[in-house]
């Protein structure tokens, strides 16, 4: 049995006909100890999906309108208010892309790793576990630290002990989103780094959400792409990162500049990401597709397997042949 | 292979005049200031900055959040005051210059910021944003030579025409940054400031806007001077790069020799932490520890050192000279050969 399974997971924000359905019909599944990339552009949905796992998205306004998000076996959706607390860091922990905003900043940070213990591990909520943790997450001095405020530390550092809070209930699901996209490039690699390290000495799945593809490859053994609240692409992530079938994948790695490539123009894709309630007909990224067919805009195409993974697209596999030339 | 336009008589000046030239500028800010005492810390933000930037240029600053580089734009279009150093552009200094002066001054240097959202007034209209740059510098005679100059701007950033009576909440983030740079345009400028144009766009309309920055380029000669903490991006826009570390310049030359053969040891680890899309890639990563100090304090010796994987005794005592190594090739390292 996965850790994770989602089951055609529908989230909608209003009702009626002006409804917004920002999830539409994903699933997903995450064995333990196991790494997934949730990849997409803001709008995609890959958020309000990481955060329904522990019910996180206020409803209303959002109305779960079918789907099941199975977490080690029980639903999530039909739990009751009391469950849910438990699971809400006891089973799944997040660490958010804000490390400032996320953190309280009137208590110190010792204080605040420690309420994490008090309500998971009352046993063991004391200084020398706050101090274990500081040193697993790698904060340099833990002891001076303990009485810092979140405003002393740097980006990096607080999103470490973010992670601290996060570990200090010991989840088996840990779901980073968007975990370095406010730190810089050096401080990136250390918190993806610190990552992969976790995963292995903790044997603690970890659910990615993120648009840099780039730190993809770096941490996750399968690759989930959204667009427009559905997914398009699924598979594991190093062949489909490698030889990416649906034609957004393909344009998404494409408009990324790469180091030390010459290329005179950057290859991008046309218009913009469409916002939940105005999505198109037929394939979501008709409008937007360099390989569009005339029945693109009719037929909403299903997820389907091809060539060892799931892709949402018919032609998929003739649209690899041809290298489309993209350009604006 | 430039060809640079000589605006004064070779007799006056043999080297072809550089559009912007930044000498030894200096921008420092008064830290833990007491009501009535006296400033007794300064943050060092940017600390002896020279730059110059050739007309049609496109002149890269890289380095991590807190380096000065953000200052350092800002200071060269005089939105912060510098503390010292000269601002040669166009051959006259603007470092001192203020008020009517530099008015008319601003007409020939502009500036792109970061976020869309907050960059633009959110009770103008499109027309309205743009009108005013027009205004200011009276660059529209009358109400259709305006209407006409704002809608050729649109189409030039491409967007629709139509839109010009639209509120900037009416766009997404891709088209707000067009907006910004159709403002930038209006007034003709020779040189744009870019301050991180790219970063808080979605990757499909990253590229779009970095296209459009290089068309803009090439068809009315425009220089930029595009801060970014991506180096991929940065790479793939700029002629030259300077990377700067603490208020400094540590490394600069040009585009690709310093991406591929970086010779300052944070460059190095710069490039080396820049993530990669292809999973076969057997780049050697070279993790930096602890995070940038703090400007007010800066270590002894090598700005650097602390986080220096090949760091010497003479490192920690000794501040290295930012030297040219090779043709066009600078660095501040003791150890850059």
């Amino acid at each position: 049995m996965p850790l994770l399974e989602i089951k055609n997971l529908q989230l909608q924000f209003g009702s009626g006909p002006n409804a917004a359905r920002a999830v539409d019909g994903v699933s997903l599944s995450l064995d333990a100890g196991k790494t997934l990339a949730l990849v997409g552009e803001s709008g995609s949905g890959k958020s309000v999906t990481a955060l329904s796992i522990a019910r996180l998205v206020p409803s209303p306004p959002a109305h779960y309108a079918g789907g099941e998000i199975l977490l080690e076996g029980r639903d999530v959706l039909r739990m009751s208010a009391r469950e849910l607390r438990r699971i809400r860091g006891g089973v799944v922990s997040y660490v958010f892309q804000e490390p400032g905003v996320s953190l309280n900043p009137v208590f110190r940070i010792g204080a605040q790793i420690k309420e994490s213990l008090k309500l998971h591990r009352p046993e063991v909520a004391t200084d020398a576990e706050v101090l274990r943790l500081l040193k697993v997450v790698g904060i340099p001095a833990p002891e001076s630290r303990l009485r810092s405020y979140p405003h002393e530390m740097s980006g990096g550092m607080q999103q470490r002990v973010m992670i601290a809070v996060a570990l200090a209930s010991q989840p088996k699901l840990l779901v980073a989103d968007e975990p370095t996209t406010a730190l810089d490039v050096t401080i990136q690699a250390q918190i993806i780094e610190l990552l992969r390290d976790l995963r292995t000495q903790l044997g603690m799945a970890i659910l990615l959400i993120t648009h840099n593809l780039g730190i993809v490859g770096d941490l996750a053994d399968d690759l989930a792409v959204m667009y427009a609240g559905q997914i398009v692409e699924r598979g594991r992530s190093r062949e489909v990162l490698q030889r990416p079938l649906h034609p957004y994948t393909q344009a998404l790695i494409r408009s990324v500049p790469e180091l030390g490539a010459d290329v005179e123009r950057l290859t991008t894709i046309p218009g913009s990401v469409p916002l939940p309630g105005a999505f198109p007909t037929g394939c979501r990224f008709h409008p937007r597709c360099p390989m569009v067919q005339p029945q693109c805009s009719v037929q909403a195409p299903e997820l389907a397997l091809q060539a060892g993974r799931q892709v949402r697209c018919p032609f998929a596999e003739s649209a690899t042949l041809q290298p489309p030339a993209l350009s604006l | 292979m430039s060809v640079c336009r000589i605006r004064h008589p070779p007799t006056a000046r043999a080297v072809p005049v550089n559009l912007l030239e930044v000498q030894n500028l200096k921008v420092h800010f008064p830290a833990h200031q007491r009501l009535f005492g006296r400033v007794k810390e300064f943050v060092r933000a940017v600390d002896g900055v020279s730059l110059s930037i050739a007309p049609g240029e496109t002149v890269g600053l890289v380095g991590e959040s807190g380096c000065g580089k953000t200052t350092l734009g800002r200071a060269v279009v005089k939105l912060i005051q510098p503390t010292a150093g000269r601002i040669v552009f166009e051959g006259e200094d603007i470092a001192g210059m203020n008020g009517a002066a530099l008015r008319a001054r601003r007409r020939r240097f502009q500036m792109i910021f970061q976020d869309p959202f907050g960059s633009l007034n959110p009770r103008l209209t499109v027309a309205g944003t743009i009108g005013e740059a027009l205004d200011i510098h009276q660059l529209a005679p009358d109400a259709s030579a305006r209407r006409q100059r704002i809608d050729t701007l649109l189409k030039d950033v491409g967007l629709d025409p139509s839109h010009a009576q639209r509120y900037p909440h009416e766009f997404s983030g891709g088209q707000r940054q067009r907006i910004g740079i159709a403002r930038a345009l209006a007034v003709e400028p020779k040189l744009i400031v870019c301050d991180e144009p790219v970063s808080a766009l979605d990757v499909s309309v990253q590229a779009q806007i970095i296209n459009l920055l290089q068309d803009l380029q090439r068809e009315h000669g425009i220089a930029y001077l595009f801060v970014a903490h991506d180096l991929a991006v940065v790479e793939h826009i700029s002629r030259r790069i300077l990377v700067m570390y603490l208020g400094r310049i540590v490394e600069a030359g040009d585009a690709k020799a310093v991406c591929r053969f970086p010779k300052h040891p944070y460059t190095h680890a710069l490039l080396s932490a820049v993530p990669v899309v292809d999973p076969n890639s057997k780049r050697q990563r070279i993790l930096l520890s602890g995070d940038v100090p703090s400007p007010i304090h800066p270590p002894p010796g090598c700005p650097f050192h602390p986080r220096c994987p090949v760091a010497e005794a003479r490192c920690r005592t000794e501040v290295p000279a930012l030297r040219e190594i090779g043709p066009g090739r600078w660095a501040a390292c003791h150890l850059a050969k």
